[in-house]
């Protein structure tokens, strides 16, 4: 049986960090579904912040003032010394990056150049050209081979394994043999990214179905302000692939359909670079009011920028705009709608990446410390990955230190496999049912239509309906004809049991919550409600069922206040 | 429209040989072909096997042979193809898994003999490193690789000699070497001067021509044998003093 000390799930920006602050003494092992270079952090464009006061207009930024913005703009739920945390080591993780062979781009005297992204006021984020994330994840797999980290590529975490209040190891679906198998792990990371893939519209890689959110639950750790979706404002119509924050940053407008700068209608002051929620929903109220084309879209014009600055600072989004719709940004504007981008929650972990269960620790996408609160920054997410990534790996290694090792039994290992192994029989061993697509396709209209940007109880009262109407259909699902190598219909089965779990928690959080907050939007309860909401909402599973309880935000020094932009 | 593809097919564990399998598939507008392979797998097909992630041209994994062309099935539209008749094949001269899935354990081997990291001086600058963009603007284009095998698969050199470092390694290599921030010496990386290294490329730049994201491989590969050439020459004169 596969052994490791430390064993990180997911290969993206969070996992890859994670390894490569592992005590080296420990054995550490990344496995990942995919290879870490297919990893959807590749597909982050826009930047990284931290408040190295590079830029013209932002000399006097200080890691407080990125605390602030970032408090700000998550409407005052994240926690605010968690913020600081992070945003006090963006400063040396940028650094760090810079050494380890990130090619970032350059100010003029060979700093690290910067560019204003939402929420900030000025130029704090950090980046190469706009294919920020495909250099960091290839710079960190590339230290990963420098330190030979092993990594297993191609197998599906199916489900943690526990025994006495300990995580001691995962169950696994090998894609290339097709086998179930158990691995045994002294310390267990999480970095398995978000769950885009429940909403119809989404910037997120097909791969991304948030099954390691579901997993944590399943194995009773906490989900946290699951409730809180970001939704990107710019991605284009129809593919809805992801057009960076970077293009409103490098001086981008958003028109409607009689040529206005709506933004002035919604966030005078910061316009077109207001945080992503406010955005967002600027510009479904357009398409929703009539001033969109087709009813589907507005426009993202960046024809006055130029063609030279095009190709320096945003070359991909003029291949992705050529190759996917056939349009030039330079001659035309881009047809763009919000599209489901980001999770601000998800597993339960605290400010040092450790959960309610011993030997099991998040980070990235996957995990809430919280950071983001009700709405993240754009630039914090990769911020974020490097950050706590790291201390992920750190505070995995502490914990074996610490730890006296008792071998698990051999046999429960082999019951979980054996348990999973079960479960897959019988979707083969029936004869008719409904495929796994189909599933798939049902969750993802119910999510779109009634767990949305704009959300009433009468709907969200139906989407819990409909969800655990699709639980029950799930239950008889089968599998046709199937080989078990490489089986991306065996994977999407055995995932939507855990998309289930995170949708319903999703819905129980934002049905409870009765108030407005950043990425939350009420129409019933449209104003933001401190005496009673400025609490994580936090779900359980108990017995079977889902367990809802909320803990106070942490506030050290910004008093919550109005947001305007 | 309705589109016949014919894809191969191959599965080790039961195949003695490949074999073209034809399914037809009607779609209108901009499909592109790993929609068009989802939807086939989901409705007709469910042991039909291919890599995918992020379908947008920045992962890597769906590199394949379209009509004879090496490209990103993502990135492909079916209707761009000018042809109902879709012929889809894995990677060559890679070995197949199941489908269009193939091996890539020599492209990532060949990768690794480069030490494919940058070699910074040990001392972290304070405030990060000095780089001219205007000297960063030249690695720029390998930084645009997401080393999805094409260039690999594609090259003449790789096929008739497996030792060969290959294009995508290479290319990597000149982006360290050309790396300011870099400190590796001489004498560490032109160990790939060798015919299975940088004077093995047969400068017919299929690689050049295959690559979905517009890197030029070979340009790394030439700008290599230069230093090399012009640092034996160095060392040459060096001795002579």
């Amino acid at each position: 049986m596969i052994s490791h000390d430390i064993l990180v799930v997911g290969g993206g920006l969070a996992g890859l960090s994670a390894a490569l602050a592992a005590d080296q003494r420990f054995s550490t092992a990344v496995i990942s579904r995919v290879h870490p270079l297919r990893s959807h952090s590749v597909a982050a464009q826009g930047g990284i912040n931290a408040a190295l006061g590079n830029s013209p207009d932002g000399r006097d930024d200080s890691w407080q003032r990125h605390a602030f913005d970032t408090i700000k703009g998550s409407d005052y739920l994240a926690d605010q010394d968690a913020a600081e945390l992070l945003c006090q080591k963006a400063v040396p993780a940028v650094y760090e990056l810079d050494h380890l062979g990130v090619p970032f781009s350059r100010f003029p005297g060979g700093v690290i150049a910067q560019r204003p992204f939402g929420g900030a006021g000025l130029s704090r984020t950090c980046y190469a050209a706009d294919r920020t994330g495909l250099v960091i994840v290839h710079t960190l797999y590339e230290q990963s081979l420098r330190r030979q980290v092993k990594v297993y590529n191609e197998a599906l975490v199916t489900k943690l394994i526990v025994e006495n209040g300990k995580c001691v190891g995962v169950v696994i679906y090998d894609l290339a043999t097709g086998q179930i198998q158990p691995i045994k792990a002294g310390a267990v990371i999480f970095a398995t990214g978000g769950y885009g893939r429940v909403y119809l519209k989404t910037t997120n890689a097909y791969i991304n179905h948030g099954s390691g959110i579901g997993i944590a639950y399943r194995a009773g750790v906490a989900l946290k302000d699951m409730e809180f979706v970001q939704f990107h404002p710019t991605s284009i119509y129809p593919k809805n692939i992801l057009m960076t924050e970077a293009a409103r940053g490098e001086g981008g407008y958003l028109l409607n359909n009689k040529g206005k700068r709506f933004m002035t209608d919604y966030a005078p002051s910061a316009m077109e670079l207001a945080p992503r929620d406010i955005v967002a929903r600027a510009i479904q109220m357009e398409i929703d009011k009539g001033n969109g084309f087709e009813d589907e879209y507005v426009l993202l014009d960046l024809r006055h920028l130029g063609e030279k600055k095009i190709n320096k600072r945003l070359p991909s989004i003029r291949e992705i705009c050529l190759k996917f719709l056939g349009l030039d940004p330079v001659e035309k504007p881009i047809p763009i709608q919000p599209a489901q981008h980001y999770s601000m929650g998800g597993i339960d972990v605290d400010d040092r990446c450790a959960t309610s269960l011993k030997g099991f620790f998040a980070a990235g996408e996957c995990a809430c410390v919280s950071v983001h609160g009700a709405n993240r920054l754009g630039g914090n997410s990769l911020l974020e990955t490097v950050v706590f990534g790291q201390i992920a790996g750190e505070e995995a290694s502490r914990y074996l230190q610490g730890l006296e090792r008792k071998e698990p039994s051999e046999k429960t290992f082999l019951d979980e496999a054996l348990a999973e192994k079960k479960k897959i029989e019988t979707w083969m061993s029936r004869t008719s049912g409904e495929k796994a697509h189909h599933f798939l396709n049902r969750l993802k209209v119910v999510m779109s239509a009634k767990v949305g940007l704009f959300r009433t109880k009468k709907e969200l009262k139906e989407a819990i309906e409909e969800i655990r109407q699709i639980r029950e259909d799930y239950g008889r699902a089968y599998l046709s004809g199937i080989c078990l190598r490489y089986s991306q219909v065996l994977v999407n089965l055995i995932e939507f049991a855990y998309m289930l779990d995170l949708t319903e928690v999703i819905t129980l959080g934002a049905l409870a919550r009765e108030e407005t907050r950043g990425s939350h939007y009420r129409l019933d309860f449209p104003k933001r409600n401190d005496t009673d909401w400025l609490k994580h909402t936090l779900v359980t599973l108990k017995d079977g069922q889902p367990d809802v309880s909320y803990r106070p935000v942490k506030v050290t020094k910004y008093q919550p206040e109005e947001r305007k932009y | 429209m309705i589109y016949t593809f014919r894809v191969l097919r191959f599965d080790p564990a039961k195949d003695e040989s490949p074999y073209f399998e034809d399914f037809q598939y009607e779609t209108e507008g901009k499909k592109s072909l790993l929609e068009a392979l989802m939807d086939i797998r989901n409705e007709q097909d469910p042991t039909l096997s291919f890599r995918y992630s992020c379908r947008e041209a920045v992962c890597g994994s769906c590199a394949m042979v379209i009509n004879g062309k090496f490209d990103l099935a993502c990135r492909t539209m079916v209707d761009s193809l000018g042809s109902s008749l879709i012929v889809i094949e894995p990677l060559p001269n890679l070995e197949i898994q199941k489908d269009l899935i193939v091996d890539l354990e020599p492209f990532w081997e060949a990768l690794r003999q480069i030490e494919p990291y940058l070699l910074a001086a040990d001392h972290r600058p304070e405030k990060g490193h000095r780089v001219e963009d205007r000297v960063m603007e030249k690695i720029d284009q390998f930084a645009n690789c997401i080393m999805c095998g094409c260039c690999y698969s594609a090259c003449p050199v790789v096929s008739r000699d497996e030792r060969y470092l290959g294009p995508a390694a290479l290319a990597k290599l000149y982006r360290f070497v050309r790396d300011p921030r870099d400190k590796r010496g001489f004498s560490r990386w032109s160990r790939v001067s060798t015919e299975t290294g940088v004077w093995g490329c047969d400068t017919v730049f299929r690689c050049n021509e295959v690559c979905p994201r517009s890197v030029r491989p070979a340009d790394g590969i030439e700008a290599l044998r230069r230093r090399v050439v012009l640092g034996k020459i160095k060392r040459l004169f060096k001795r002579e003093k």
